[in-house]
């Protein structure tokens, strides 16, 4: 008797599976209704491989290539900006629609507010500089140090475009080697190749 | 310890809450529970001062929303019942809903202890850390909740 009672309390709610992905998305949906969304992210798939996309209110946050795992920087975003993270793909459609009109060869300049939160002191300066740089265009680590305002300072430029956290939509791939190397990028080398010929500063 | 984004939480805790809830205001109203459970937290998150316990402060969110849905039920008028042939059960409908039509008849603490037990399945010590009360107490609502359901299931019959 008393195991019967408690056998049909224990099995009466197993059935109801619970709609998981509707549930994110209704959430993410009402939080950006009610100003809640401080932080809004996507993955979106790219000639370079998914992409990570983080918005907020401001701008375009971070932009990154896979092998950046996304929970850490999903972590990060929560300690330096704001917890209130959550999946909403549809608060990310400019920024991805630019990108898919880059990569189609119709979009040359990037028309995106970003959100430089991240970006802390001389880095500022060095990635302000090489927004400005037009598409087909290159500068050295050297020119674009001078263009921040200490132009003995190229390793320091050279590290900030390393830990550029907008990288395509902020050009870091148009700063190269005074000598004509590559230098180095975030996303790897084979992916700034792949930038350059894009923008025909390469040879296909 | 900071605070995790927000939507791990829901990753980790929406399925458990929704069994919670659906055991606590029914199938119906879980999910409305479940969306106000999560919206009030997502409101008062970046005020948490640490992210520690963020499961039974969601649980003292969804018991709060799932009160207050039993509360709006009970001031609903309630549906003229005699006379009225009972309808088939909708093919949607958890097994035992009439039992757990009289689950949501007890008390808010009774309710609250057997949907603890029975649907997440938890031991009488977590259920009184849940329910900000002692193990025993835990037990002793749970074990009120039980007599009281047999009394009425046996008086049905």
């Amino acid at each position: 008797m008393t195991d019967d009672l408690e056998a049909r309390l224990a099995g009466a709610t197993r059935t109801q599976p619970l709609d998981l992905e509707r549930l994110r998305s209704t959430i993410a949906r009402r939080a950006a209704d009610a100003g809640l969304l401080d932080v809004a992210y996507a993955t979106h798939d790219s000639p370079l491989g998914p992409l990570t996309v983080i918005v907020t209110p401001r701008g375009l946050l971070r932009l990154s290539y896979p092998g950046e795992p996304v929970e850490a920087q999903l972590d990060d975003v929560a300690a330096r900006i704001s917890p209130r993270v959550l999946a909403a793909p549809e608060r990310t459609d400019d920024v991805r629609r630019q990108l898919d009109e880059y990569f189609g060869g119709v979009r040359q300049a990037f028309d995106l507010p970003v959100d430089w939160r991240l970006v802390r002191g001389f880095a500022g300066g060095v990635l302000r500089a090489t927004a400005r740089i037009p598409f087909g265009a290159v500068t050295t680590y050297r020119e674009i140090a001078t263009r921040a305002g200490s132009p003995n300072a190229y390793r320091a430029a050279g590290n900030a475009l390393g830990s550029n956290p907008v990288p395509i939509v902020v050009p870091c791939h148009r700063v190269l080697h005074a000598g004509g190397g590559l230098g180095g990028y975030t996303g790897g080398l084979d992916r700034k190749r792949y930038l350059l010929r894009l923008e025909g500063v390469l040879d296909p | 310890m900071h605070l995790p984004p927000f939507d791990t939480l829901i990753d980790a805790h929406a399925a458990e809450l929704h069994r919670f809830l659906t055991g606590f205001v029914g199938p119906t109203e879980a999910e409305d529970c479940l969306q106000e459970t999560f919206m009030s937290a997502l409101r008062a998150y970046p005020r948490l001062r640490h992210g520690e316990n963020l499961r039974a402060w969601l649980y003292t969110i969804a018991q709060r929303k799932a009160t207050d849905a039993a509360r709006r039920a009970a001031r609903r008028p309630t549906r003229q019942l005699d006379g009225i042939e009972p309808a088939a059960p909708a093919p949607d409908d958890p097994p035992d809903a009439g039992l757990w039509m009289l689950v949501r008849r007890l008390p808010a603490k009774q309710r609250a202890a057997v949907t603890y037990r029975f649907v997440l399945d938890l031991a009488y010590a977590e259920i009184g850390a849940r329910m900000s009360t002692s193990e025993e107490a835990a037990r002793q609502n749970v074990s009120a909740a039980l007599r009281r359901l047999r009394r009425e299931v046996s008086g049905d019959r």
